[in-house]
């Protein structure tokens, strides 16, 4: 399956009117591909992901294409569209078709249930004329599917009684227990250890390729993104403001949001770290023309006039391109 | 040239042990018999203007270990100095006068502030316990400049919390753990609750400070790239005990220890 998401925006009601916080995202993801999303908080990049599943929060609106078709199909319009659908098709492509795990898996689980329930839980809703015995069998496959240890025992067991990461590896199992084609994983690894966190990592990147998996993988961490990434979009108050080829755009990046952020991270190795001046800003006080405008260091008046266009990078490959007037030292 | 320096905090055989078997939830049952140890014969000793960077992942103990260096919590045995002082046996007038010296700044600047204080009875308060005799109007001053030293104007005065971002919550965190001139600062994930350019923010503050304060600093983190940007030496905490201790850029580069090792290996690193 492909996911081809065209001019996303996300509208939120605020005290001080609509705002965007999703600004007309377009991607497309490949069968078996990893494309990571990065950004800060405010980015925009948990209500780009929510709107794909259909779980906004009451009163926010969606609004662009988010198509999914199989990969042979490249034609336009075929497939599903995401976003058209009501709440009972988004209640039966949810799971089945698109599925999503989150960066704490102790909330994403129910604290008194069994989590060996909850994943046949998952299972029930998509096919209710199983037998309880098929359930528990596919149960037992899903845990396995992602390398929990002793599947039987833990899926009797309560999700406080679970580490940190067998609990990840738990809501991994229901995730994928119905079958779907396209994972949205949102900051996954962020609450765990690095040690456990690696491990977490190996395991989505070898089910990525043994289920074929389009996998969306949303996080602030450089170099998460560029150990499990194909292509990388970075995004900026709400837009992407560079995307590219994960190593390209990380050896070379384009965009002054996304150099300064690569000089923010710290690394192993001691250098001097430098900071992006002054903070995100707020979605109801945008500033005119490019959003980063206020911090960059390259700012011309010029930025001001309008909000850029995502174009190609002249000295990058055919897919790299920046929201930046300035980008090609212009 | 490097002068042998002064040692300010030396900590000798630090050990904090916990039953295990507690709760209305647990089962008992020999799984959950015996005491953990969460600190297990830790030794250290702190050089006047250095930074020591504690790393460990969750449950190694070093949060327990911080508590003890603050005395909120009581070792069960092990001993330790500060400035000299027996600084684990200190009370009264003592305790009091050592505590001004060592201050804390915590990972969540949203939990650590209270929500119903302005910012500047905020940063002022150490100065209220500690310096009592000092006037209203003085300690306010005093509060705006420090403020003003962590990179906040005046205005931020008479604004609460919730007024502002993690990052300027976690410099108003600093400003009220700076005010009393501390000689040794404690933090503990100073940044791990920040976005990255925020957080680069705050290291870059807290390495300014460390010297115009002249001070000490501990920091306590999971994580070793944000260790290595400030510290002088490292310590890796595994299980209650240092499993190596060393000058940071050896331990980073050449690490002896396996779990040292594995750790390194575990950091996905930005291609550079």
């Amino acid at each position: 399956m492909r996911l081809d998401v065209r001019g996303l925006s996300v509208q939120l009601p605020t005290p001080g009117g609509w705002v965007r916080p999703v600004n007309g995202v377009s991607f497309a993801l490949g069968e078996a591909e990893t494309l990571g999303i990065v950004g800060e908080s405010g980015s925009g990049k948990t209500m780009l992901s929510l709107a794909l599943m259909g779980l906004l929060s009451p009163g926010g609106r969606a609004s662009g294409e988010a198509w999914l078709h199989a990969s042979a199909n490249n034609g336009n319009g075929s497939g599903e569209n995401l976003l058209a659908e009501n709440p009972a098709e988004m209640r039966a492509a949810r799971g089945r078709r698109i599925a999503m795990i989150f960066q704490e898996p102790m909330t994403a689980l129910n604290p008194v249930m069994r989590v060996g329930a909850q994943v046949a839980e998952a299972i029930r809703v998509h096919e209710p004329s199983l037998g309880a015995k098929q359930i528990d069998r596919r149960v037992l496959e899903a845990l396995e599917r992602a390398s929990v240890p002793e599947p039987k025992r833990r899926a009797r067991q309560y999700a406080h009684e679970l580490s940190g990461g067998l609990r990840q590896r738990v809501t991994i199992a229901m995730a994928l227990a119905a079958g779907p084609s396209v994972l949205i994983a949102d900051e996954p690894t962020t609450a765990l250890d690095v040690t456990v966190q690696k491990q977490i990592l190996e395991l989505l990147e070898n089910l990525r390729r043994e289920l074929r998996l389009s996998m969306l993988f949303i996080t602030h961490d450089l170099g998460v993104v560029a150990q499990v990434a194909d292509r990388v979009a970075v995004m900026y108050a709400g837009r992407v403001v560079e995307e590219g080829p994960v190593e390209e755009v990380l050896r070379r990046p384009a965009h002054p949001y996304t150099i300064g952020l690569l000089r923010a991270a710290p690394r192993l190795v001691r250098e001097k770290i430098e900071a992006i001046p002054g903070a995100v800003p707020p979605l109801g006080s945008l500033p005119p023309g490019c959003a980063f405008g206020p911090r960059c260091e390259r700012h011309i008046a010029e930025c001001d006039a309008a909000v850029p266009e995502l174009t190609r990078v002249t000295a990058g490959s055919e897919t790299h391109r920046a929201r930046c007037i300035r980008a090609d030292g212009g | 040239m490097t002068m042998p320096g002064e040692i300010i905090l030396d900590v000798r055989d630090l050990r904090k042990s916990y039953s295990s078997a507690t709760g209305a939830f647990e089962r008992g049952g020999a799984e959950s018999k015996g005491r953990t140890m969460a600190v297990d014969g830790v030794s250290f000793s702190v050089e006047r203007g250095e930074t020591l960077g504690i790393v460990g992942e969750s449950g190694c103990g070093k949060t327990t270990l911080a508590r003890i260096l603050l005395r909120l919590i009581e070792p069960d045995s092990g001993e330790m100095r500060f400035r000299g002082q027996d600084w684990r046996r200190a009370h009264g007038a003592e305790l009091r006068a050592l505590r001004r010296r060592m201050q804390m700044v915590f990972q969540d600047p949203v939990a650590s502030l209270n929500p119903r204080m302005r910012v500047g009875a905020i940063v002022g308060e150490p100065l209220a316990i500690h310096e009592p005799r000092l006037s209203r109007g003085r300690r306010r001053e005093r509060a705006a400049e420090m403020l003003e030293d962590v990179g906040l104007g005046a205005e931020t005065l008479d604004r609460y919390p919730h007024e502002f971002s993690g990052g300027q919550r976690q410099r108003i965190g600093i400003a009220r753990a700076l005010i009393l001139r501390p000689e040794l600062v404690m933090a503990d994930e100073p940044v791990s609750a920040l976005d990255v350019s925020v957080g680069a923010q705050i290291l870059e503050l807290l390495d300014r400070l460390r010297r115009e304060f002249s001070l000490t600093l501990i920091m306590i983190s999971h994580s070793l790239p944000v260790v290595a940007q400030l510290a002088t030496r490292v310590a890796v905490m595994q299980s209650g005990k240092f499993v190596e201790c060393g000058l940071a850029e050896e331990v980073l580069r050449a690490p002896q220890n396996p779990y040292t090792q594995s750790l390194i290996a575990a950091v996905p690193e930005i291609p550079a």
